[in-house]
C-alpha cells in the first residue's frame, strides 16, 4: 500500500464556508473525582466530515469523545460541566434519553469487541433492540447494507451464521463498524479504531472511514498523526486536558499557530 | 441529512418500562433474600432472648438444724447430704395450705422445678448460718410456669389443652400479686450442661465440647493445610502429580459433609477403634473437612508474596527450605490464618458429620477432655429442636443465638486480622 | 517463581578460609534436613489424597458387604424402601426392602424445589449486584448475602421445621390444600434460601468475567442496561452460570441437616411437593444414629447410600468445575 499517494488523495481543502455544526461543545469541564481531565474545551463538529482528536496519551481526547455519547455515565465518579449539544439539543439535559442518544451517536472501540454471537446477529443486534424493523427480510437487508458499507460483505456473505469472534482483527473491527452503522446513527465516534490492527487492516479501515464520511459525521481519536493527516478534514490538538488548537487538518499540519502544536507534530512533546 | 435528531425520552416507551421492570426484579430478588435472612434471624432472636430469663418463685422455707446439721458442724459435706426436697415441698404446702388432696399437692409441687432443691442446697452450703432459721429464698420455677409467665401458654385455651391447670393459675396469680414470682437473668443457662428439664438445661457443656472439637480440628488441619499449600505452591513441580492433587483438593471441597462423617465412622471408629462420641474423633473428621478450605486460602496467600522476596533470599545464599520458611511463609501467615479462621467457623456450624460419629448422646456432665464423650453446640441445637417440651423451643433459639454470636465473632476476627496484617504488594 | 532456582541445589557454604571459595555441595546434615522437610511437606499434601482414597475405600468396602446381602439391582432399581429389619428372624418381612429409587426421587424433588427458588433469586441478585448496584450498596449487600451463607444448616433446619412448615400448612389449609407438615416444599424452600448466596456469588464472579468491552459495545449501540444484560452479558456468561448451578445442585443434593429436621422419614415415591418425602441423607442419618449392630444390612445400607451420594455429587462437581474452568480461560 502506497501511503504517500493515499495522503495526497485524502487531505483535501475544506470548503471555506462552514456548515452549521452538528455537535457543539461549550466551556466543557470533565472531572474524575477530584482530578480535572478536561479544562474549558470549546469545539464545533462539522457534519459529514471526519474530525480527528490528536494529542499525547492522557491528554483527554478519549475522555471528551466518550462524553459525546455519554459513555462516561458508566463511570460513577465522572462529572461533566458545561454544555454539549447535538443538533441544538443539550445532551446532558434531564429530558434526554441516553439510550436514544447513543443510537444517534454510535461508537467504535479501540479493541474490536464483537459479541460472542454470529456475524449476522452481531449486526442485527442494534436494529433489533432499537425496534428498527420486525420483519426478517428487512432485517436481512439492513444487515447486508451495513456489511456492504463497512466493506465486509464480500468476505463474509457465505458465513453469516459463524461467530463474529472467528474473524481476523481487521475484519472484526469492520464488523464493529457495520454493527454501529446498522443502527443508522448520525455521528460515529471512533476511539483509536486501528490501534489493535496490523498495517494492512489499518489501511482498509482508513479507506472505509473516508467513504463513510458521505453519510455520517465521524470523530476519530488517534495517537497517530499520520492517520489524522490521512483521514480527517478537521483536527483538534489536545494537551493536558486543554484544547490547544483546532482547525483544518491541512492548516494544523502545515502551519500550526500554537507553539505546543508545532512541538507535538514535530515530535518534541508526547 | 435534514431529518431531525430527537434524543428526548419518549413518553411511554416499552423499552424503558422493560428496563425499569428488570431493575426492579433485581432489587426484589435481593430484598426477598435479605427478607428471609431478617425473618430467620429475627424470629430466632425474638424467641431466644426469653431463654436468658427464668421465672423464680420466692418461698419461706424452714431450715431446721436438727434435720440439716444436727451437730452444728457447718461442714458442707454434711449439709449436702440433707434432704432439701422434702423441706421445699413443706414450704410450698405452708404457702398454699388449701392444697389438700394428693392430686392438688402434686400440682402444687409442679409449680417449681424438680431441681429447686439443689438450688436451696447450694445456697445453704454457701451460707451455713441459715441453718436453724426460716429463710426467704428464690427457687427456680418449673418450665410450665416459666412458659406461662413468658406468654407462651395462654390462659384462654381450654384447661385440658394446656399444661397449666386452673388451680395452678390461681396460685401463680396469688404469687404474682404478692411479688413472690419474678423473671431473673438465667445464669444457669451459661453454666451448666444439658438436662432433661428445660428450666435446668444449659449450654456450657456444648460450648466446651465445641471448643475442644475445634481445638483438635485446628491442631490437625492448620499445620497439614499450610504445609500442603507450601508444598504445592513452592516445592512441587508443576507436573501431573501436582495436577492430580489439585483436582483432588477442589473436589474434596465439594464433597457433602455427611460423607466425611461416614469416613470417620468407618475408619476412625471401626478400624482404628478411637473412642466414640468424643471431641477427638469429631475434631479429626472436621479437620479433614476443612483441610481443602485452608489449603486453597493458604495457596492464594503464598501466591500473593512477590517473587522478589524469594529472589532476595536466594541471592543471599539461602536454601529453598530456608527461603520458604524464613521469608515466604511468615509473610503469607496473615492470609493463612484468616483462611483458617473462616474454615474453623464453618466447622463450628457443622452438624451432620458429628451425628455420624455419635456426638449426639445426652450428656449432662461438662466434658473434661478430648477423649470424653461430649456434644457440640450445633448438635445440642439439633437435639433440643427435636425435644417435644415447650421449654426447649426457647432454649434452642437461645443456643442458636449464642452459636451465631460465636460465628460472627470468628468472622469479625478474620476480617480484622486481614485488615490489620495484610500487606498490599 | 517457585522454580526459578533449581530446588535440588542446597545452600552454598560460607567457609572462613579466605583463600578458598567453596561452592561445592554442603554437608550431609544440611542435605538430610532438606530431604526431611521435603518428605514432611509431601506427606501433608498427600493427606488430602489419602482422604479421598479413604472415603472411596470405606464406602466401597462397606457397600460391597451390603451388596453381598442385597443385590445391587434391587438397591438401584427397587421401588420400595423400608429398612426396618424385624426383631426376630421368624417375623414376617424380616429382610426389609432396600430399593433406593424413592430416596433418589425424594432427594431430587427437594433439590429441584430448592433450585427453582435459588436460581432466579440468586441470579437476579448477582445481576443487580454486578451491573446495577452502586459501589456503596454493593459493599453493604454482599456481606449480608454472605451472612446468609455462613449460617449453619442446623439453623435453617430449625427455621424450616418451626416456621416455614407450619406457615405453609396454615396457608394450605386456608386455600383448601392438604400440605403435610414435613412436606418436600418446606424443606426445599428453606434449602433454596440457603443456596441463594452460593448461586449469587458464583454467578457474580462469572458475570464480572465478561469483558467490559462487550458492555461498551452494546451501550454504544444504544442498548439499555437490561437489553445489554439479557442479550449480551447473560448469553456470554451462560456456560459459567450453568457450571455454578451444577455446583449449587450438588450442594443441595448433599445437604443433610435441613432435610433431617424438616423432611419426612417414610419413603414415599411421589413427585407431589406437598407430600412428605425422604432423602438419601435423611436415611443415612436415621440408619446410623441410635443403637446399631454393625453387620446388619440395615446399617450397611447407609454406606451404600453414602457411596451413591458421593458418586452423584462427584460427577456434578467434576462437570461443573470443568465448565467453569473452560469458561474462565476463554476470557483470560
Amino acid at each position: 500500500m502506497n501511503i504517500q499517494t493515499h495522503i495526497e488523495e485524502t487531505v483535501m481543502p475544506v470548503p471555506s464556508a462552514s456548515p452549521t455544526p452538528i455537535i457543539e461543545v461549550r466551556d466543557t469541564q470533565v472531572f474524575y473525582g477530584e482530578k480535572q481531565a478536561i479544562i474549558d474545551v470549546n469545539v464545533e463538529i462539522e457534519p459529514n466530515a471526519v474530525t480527528a482528536f490528536i494529542g499525547p496519551s492522557g491528554c483527554g481526547k478519549s475522555t471528551l469523545l466518550r462524553c459525546l455519547n455519554r459513555m462516561n455515565d458508566v463511570i460513577p465518579i465522572c462529572r461533566v460541566e458545561g454544555s454539549i449539544t447535538l443538533a441544538g439539543q443539550d445532551i446532558y439535559a434531564p429530558e434526554v434519553d441516553v439510550v436514544a442518544l447513543r443510537q444517534k451517536v454510535g461508537m467504535v472501540f479501540q479493541k474490536p469487541n464483537p459479541f460472542p454471537k454470529s456475524i449476522f446477529e452481531n449486526v442485527a443486534y442494534g436494529p433489533k433492540i432499537n425496534g428498527l424493523t420486525k420483519h426478517k427480510l428487512e432485517m436481512e437487508e439492513i444487515v447486508e447494507t451495513s456489511l456492504k458499507r463497512a466493506g465486509l460483505w464480500e468476505e463474509v456473505k457465505d458465513r453469516l451464521d459463524q461467530p463474529g469472534t472467528g474473524l481476523s482483527g481487521g475484519q472484526q473491527q469492520r464488523l464493529c463498524i457495520a454493527r454501529a452503522i446498522a443502527v443508522q446513527p448520525k455521528v460515529i465516534l471512533m476511539d483509536e479504531p486501528c490501534s489493535a490492527l496490523d498495517p494492512i487492516a489499518t489501511a482498509t479501515v482508513e479507506t472505509l472511514i473516508d467513504e463513510l464520511r458521505e453519510k455520517y459525521t465521524i470523530i476519530i481519536v488517534t495517537h497517530s498523526m499520520q492517520q489524522a493527516a490521512r483521514v480527517s478534514q478537521k483536527t483538534a490538538f489536545f494537551h493536558l486536558g486543554e484544547l490547544v488548537e483546532f482547525g483544518t487538518t491541512e492548516q494544523i499540519f502545515s502551519a500550526p499557530r500554537q507553539e505546543r502544536t508545532q512541538n507535538y507534530i514535530t515530535g518534541r512533546i508526547g | 441529512m435534514t431529518d431531525t435528531v430527537d434524543i428526548r425520552i419518549p413518553a411511554r416507551s416499552p423499552r424503558h418500562r422493560s428496563e425499569r421492570r428488570f431493575r426492579l426484579y433485581g432489587m426484589a430478588a435481593i430484598a426477598v433474600s435479605l427478607g428471609f435472612l431478617a425473618l430467620m434471624v429475627g424470629s430466632i432472636v425474638l424467641r431466644g432472648t426469653g431463654a436468658f430469663q427464668q421465672a423464680f418463685v420466692n418461698i419461706e422455707i424452714n431450715l431446721p438444724a436438727n434435720k440439716i446439721d444436727p451437730d452444728g458442724t457447718g461442714d458442707p459435706l454434711v449439709i449436702k447430704k440433707s434432704r432439701f426436697g422434702s423441706l421445699v415441698k413443706k414450704a410450698m404446702r405452708e404457702r398454699f395450705p388449701e392444697a389438700k388432696s394428693r392430686k392438688e399437692k402434686r400440682q402444687l409441687y409442679k409449680l417449681i422445678s424438680a431441681t429447686a432443691e439443689y438450688g436451696v442446697r447450694d445456697t445453704v452450703v454457701a451460707n451455713p448460718k441459715l441453718v436453724g432459721t426460716r429463710a426467704s429464698l428464690w427457687v427456680r420455677a418449673s418450665s410450665d410456669v416459666d412458659m406461662f409467665l413468658k406468654g407462651n401458654i395462654s390462659a384462654e385455651v381450654a384447661e385440658d389443652q394446656r399444661r397449666v391447670s386452673d388451680l395452678q393459675l390461681g396460685w401463680i396469680k396469688d404469687l404474682h400479686d404478692k411479688g413472690q414470682i419474678e423473671k431473673r437473668f438465667n445464669t444457669q443457662f451459661f453454666t451448666s450442661g444439658d438436662s432433661r428439664e428445660p428450666e435446668q438445661a444449659g449450654i456450657l457443656g456444648a460450648i466446651i465440647g465445641s471448643a475442644l472439637t475445634l481445638l483438635v480440628c485446628f491442631l490437625f488441619s492448620f499445620p497439614t493445610g499450610v504445609l500442603s499449600a507450601v508444598y504445592l505452591e513452592e516445592f512441587a513441580h508443576k507436573g501431573r502429580i501436582n495436577r492430580i492433587i489439585e483436582v483432588n483438593i477442589n473436589n474434596l471441597a465439594a464433597v457433602p459433609s455427611i460423607v466425611f462423617g461416614l469416613l470417620g465412622l468407618a475408619i476412625f471408629l471401626n478400624v482404628f477403634g478411637f473412642p466414640r462420641s468424643t471431641p477427638l474423633v469429631g475434631g479429626m473428621v472436621l479437620a479433614l473437612m476443612t483441610l481443602p478450605t485452608i489449603i486453597i486460602a493458604s495457596r492464594a496467600s503464598l501466591r500473593a508474596v512477590p517473587p522478589s522476596i524469594r529472589e532476595a533470599a536466594f541471592g543471599l545464599g539461602a536454601s529453598k527450605v530456608q527461603t520458604t520458611f524464613h521469608h515466604v511463609v511468615p509473610l503469607a501467615m496473615p492470609g493463612m490464618l484468616t483462611g483458617s479462621i473462616i474454615g474453623m467457623a464453618q466447622a463450628l456450624g457443622e452438624t451432620a458429620p458429628l451425628l455420624m460419629i455419635g456426638m449426639v448422646a445426652f450428656i449432662v456432665d461438662l466434658p473434661g477432655g478430648v477423649t470424653e464423650a461430649a456434644t457440640a453446640l450445633p448438635v445440642q441445637i439439633f437435639l433440643w429442636a427435636d425435644s417435644p417440651e415447650r421449654g426447649f423451643l426457647e432454649k434452642t433459639s437461645a443456643a442458636i443465638f449464642v452459636l451465631l454470636i460465636f460465628l460472627v465473632l470468628m468472622n469479625l476476627i478474620a476480617i480484622v486480622l486481614r485488615r490489620r496484617l495484610e500487606t498490599r504488594w | 517463581m517457585a522454580c526459578m532456582l533449581d530446588p535440588s541445589i542446597p545452600k552454598q557454604s560460607i567457609v572462613s578460609d579466605p583463600t578458598s571459595i567453596a561452592i561445592t555441595r554442603t554437608s550431609n546434615k544440611d542435605r538430610i534436613t532438606d530431604l526431611l522437610v521435603r518428605a514432611i511437606l509431601i506427606l501433608c499434601a498427600l493427606i488430602a489424597v489419602a482422604t479421598t482414597i479413604g472415603i472411596v475405600a470405606s464406602l466401597l468396602l462397606e457397600s460391597l458387604r451390603f451388596f453381598q446381602k442385597i443385590s445391587i439391582f434391587d438397591f438401584l432399581f427397587g421401588l420400595e424402601w423400608s429398612p426396618q429389619t424385624a426383631l426376630r428372624a421368624d417375623q414376617v418381612g424380616a429382610s426389609g426392602a432396600f430399593g433406593a429409587i424413592p430416596l433418589i426421587v425424594g432427594t431430587l424433588l427437594i433439590s429441584a424445589i430448592a433450585m427453582a427458588i435459588a436460581t432466579p433469586l440468586g441470579l437476579m441478585s448477582a445481576v443487580y449486584l454486578a451491573e446495577y448496584a452502586s459501589k456503596r450498596s454493593r459493599n453493604f449487600i454482599k456481606p449480608l448475602l454472605e451472612l446468609l451463607a455462613g449460617i449453619p444448616t442446623v439453623v435453617y433446619g430449625f427455621f424450616a421445621a418451626l416456621i416455614v412448615a407450619p406457615m405453609l400448612r396454615n396457608g394450605g389449609d386456608q386455600l383448601g390444600f392438604e400440605i403435610a407438615s414435613e412436606s418436600a416444599l418446606a424443606a426445599g424452600l428453606t434449602m433454596g434460601v440457603m443456596i441463594i448466596p452460593l448461586v449469587s456469588s458464583l454467578s457474580d464472579d462469572v458475570i464480572n468475567a465478561v469483558p467490559q468491552s462487550l458492555r461498551d459495545a452494546s451501550y454504544g449501540l444504544g442498548a439499555t442496561q437490561a437489553e445489554t444484560i439479557k442479550q449480551v452479558i447473560l448469553p456470554a456468561a451462560i456456560p459459567g452460570i450453568a457450571g455454578s448451578l451444577l455446583l449449587a445442585t450438588s450442594r443441595a443434593i448433599g445437604e443433610t441437616m435441613i432435610v433431617v429436621m424438616a423432611a419426612g422419614l417414610a419413603a414415599k415415591l411421589t413427585l407431589n411437593p406437598l407430600e412428605a418425602v425422604t432423602t438419601v441423607t435423611v436415611q443415612i442419618v436415621t440408619l446410623l444414629t441410635g443403637d446399631q449392630e454393625f453387620d446388619s444390612a440395615k446399617t450397611l445400607s447407609a454406606f451404600a447410600l453414602g457411596l451413591l451420594l458421593f458418586l452423584i455429587t462427584l460427577c456434578l462437581n467434576v462437570i461443573a468445575l470443568r465448565i467453569v474452568d473452560k469458561y474462565k480461560e476463554q476470557y483470560d
